[in-house]
């Protein structure tokens, strides 16, 4: 059963729109990125997506069910959303007890807590830092736990907003490695992010967005190609599908191991 | 005189174990664009913070070996004139932005008013950053309301204000969507024409390749490499650091790798377009000849 978000729109507090008749779904197992310049309403989608936002018009569903009458700690258990900032999200003193908080606080079983904070451990490569203060780690690891702290719970979609910002090449394969693990498992990820690379090697759909409205939303080698919709949401090709298209050479790809095999 | 001579230097932060930078010898020039690479937890925020005196004079710890700073050495300066010299970005908005002003207006002005400048001047000097930045939509809201990315633009905007002649950011475009962050590199690259000193850390290589003059690449606190950008991007010392290179790098490894060598190795898209067209029009023979 799909997320899905049927002729939504929302407003800022002080009125003005943030989003308006917005279509979309996300069914399970997809790999969703959802790209547009700061302000086209990215995170406003993604946070009615999770219930932490409600439509003024419109209906947003998960499984079949309105977010409008579910609570944000019901929604959550569903779709879990990483912050961008993980300082917005981290508030305990330990990345175990920042792990553990959300399974105590739900009173769950001990093996279960400790099985699915021990999953999360190994996926977010944290084994080194379970007894230090995340304040004290630099903000690649802290994104890292704030991604573990979701993904102990057992939602079935995980949003990720602009998760490859700061991070170095080693924090970008165990992203990459970990949205892999997480697609065998059925689980959907959304991302939000600028990184267009990350979009091609990692994402097989995008949405892309400007001024509030979605303005294609289909398979990356097909919105890529569209020079108009790149356009109206100012967004780039990553570097070497730019590369290539300025040389004239006739080839969708996008991904850096496919293009090598298109240069003469 | 060199912006920075460093000889020797290492520093530990207080209350840990680890150093976060181990025997540094380098020497920064004037009126370059430097950029700062490296994997997380390379040294990069910490270099920049000592270059500003904020390591070890704020955030305390063991400094050893000798910084000069501008010619004088970094315990010999006073702390507010080296704030006026050496305007610094830090990479987290949210660290900079004061918290205590009600519009972004008042923010910019913040610094400028703080070095008791005249409010008209004051007032103009914003006017000309908001213009230059695009930030004329944002200029009379709350800065604790406004995303990620426009905080960062707030934060860059601060520091251009003061017009310090030498200018350290952490990471200018870490939330900035690709169009904004072409623009605040095109900003800083005029202010380098107009004379002033940019060091800065980013991890956008695509961007460095075009417009650092140098580049500083760290890992463990360890100075890998430093000098002029295609030099350092297409070392090998980088690759077995596992820090990352423009994609059209990448590229020419890989076509490397599956024996169809480019004549060189390129580090800007431009570079790539002109090496690739020009063994198209030399067909398979000039191919053949390399």
């Amino acid at each position: 059963m799909p997320i899905v978000l049927d002729e939504v729109a929302f407003d800022y507090p002080d009125g003005t729109p943030a989003v308006e008749s917005v279509s979309l779904h996300v069914k399970d197992g997809e790999r969703v990125a959802i790209v547009g310049q700061n302000g086209a309403g990215k995170t406003t989608t993604v946070k009615l997506m999770n219930g932490l936002l409600k439509p003024r018009s419109g209906a947003v569903t998960v499984d079949g069910e309105s977010t409008a009458n579910r609570t944000t700690a019901m929604m959550a258990q569903t779709v879990g959303y990483v912050f961008q900032n993980p300082d917005d999200q981290i508030f305990t003193s330990s990345v175990q007890s920042e792990l553990e908080y959300m399974p105590k606080y739900l009173r769950w079983e001990e093996v279960r807590r400790d099985e699915r904070v021990a999953r999360a451990v190994a996926l977010c490569g944290l084994e080194q830092h379970l007894e230090t203060n995340p304040n004290d780690l630099p903000i690649a690891i802290r994104k890292f736990i704030a991604i573990g702290a979701i993904l102990v719970g057992e939602c079935r979609y995980i949003i990720l907003d602009e998760p490859t910002a700061g991070l170095d090449v080693p924090g970008l394969r165990l992203l990459n490695s970990l949205i892999d693990h997480l697609q065998t498992e059925g689980i959907a990820v959304v991302t939000i992010t600028h990184d267009m690379r990350f979009v091609t090697e990692s994402f097989d759909r995008v949405v892309a967005m400007a001024g509030g409205t979605v303005v294609a939303d289909g398979p990356c080698e097909e919105v890529f190609a569209d020079d108009d919709v790149l356009k109206r949401a100012r967004i780039r090709r990553p570097e070497v599908a730019q590369l290539v298209r300025d040389l004239g050479i006739p080839t969708t790809a996008l991904r850096l191991d496919d293009i090598v095999h298109k240069i003469p | 005189m060199a912006l920075a001579t460093l000889r020797g230097v290492s520093f530990t932060y207080a209350y840990t174990n680890e150093p976060a930078l181990r025997d540094i010898n380098l020497t920064l020039e004037e009126g370059l664009l430097y950029a700062i690479i490296g994997p997380n937890a390379s040294g990069k925020s910490t270099l920049c913070a000592l270059l500003r005196g904020i390591v070890p004079l704020f955030h305390e710890g063991e400094l050893t070996g000798s910084a000069e700073i501008r010619g004088r050495n970094l315990f010999d300066w006073d702390p507010a004139e080296l704030s006026r010299e050496i305007g610094y970005v830090f990479e987290n908005p949210f660290t900079q932005i004061s918290g205590i002003k009600e519009t972004v207006f008042e923010e910019i002005a913040l610094g400028l008013e703080n070095l008791g400048m005249p409010s008209d001047e004051v007032i103009d000097r914003v006017e000309q950053v908001v213009e230059q930045l695009e930030l004329g939509a944002l200029v009379a809201k709350n800065p604790n309301e406004l995303s990620g990315g426009q905080r960062q633009k707030v934060a860059f905007a601060s520091i251009i204000a003061m017009d310090a002649d030498v200018i350290v950011i952490d990471e200018p475009t870490s939330q900035l969507d690709p169009e904004s962050s072409d623009a605040v590199f095109a900003i800083i690259a005029n202010l380098k024409k107009k004379g002033k000193s940019i060091v800065l850390v980013e991890h956008k290589m695509d961007l460095v390749a075009q417009y650092a003059d140098r580049v500083i690449a760290l890992n463990g606190g360890r100075l890998v490499i430093e000098g002029p950008t295609s030099e350092v991007f297409t070392s090998p010392l980088l690759n077995a650091s596992d820090i990352a290179r423009p994609a059209v790098t990448d590229l020419a490894e890989a076509l490397a790798k599956v024996g169809r060598p480019l004549a060189r190795t390129p580090v800007t898209r431009a570079e790539a377009a002109d090496l690739i067209r020009a063994r198209m029009k030399g067909g398979p023979r000039a191919n053949r000849s390399r």
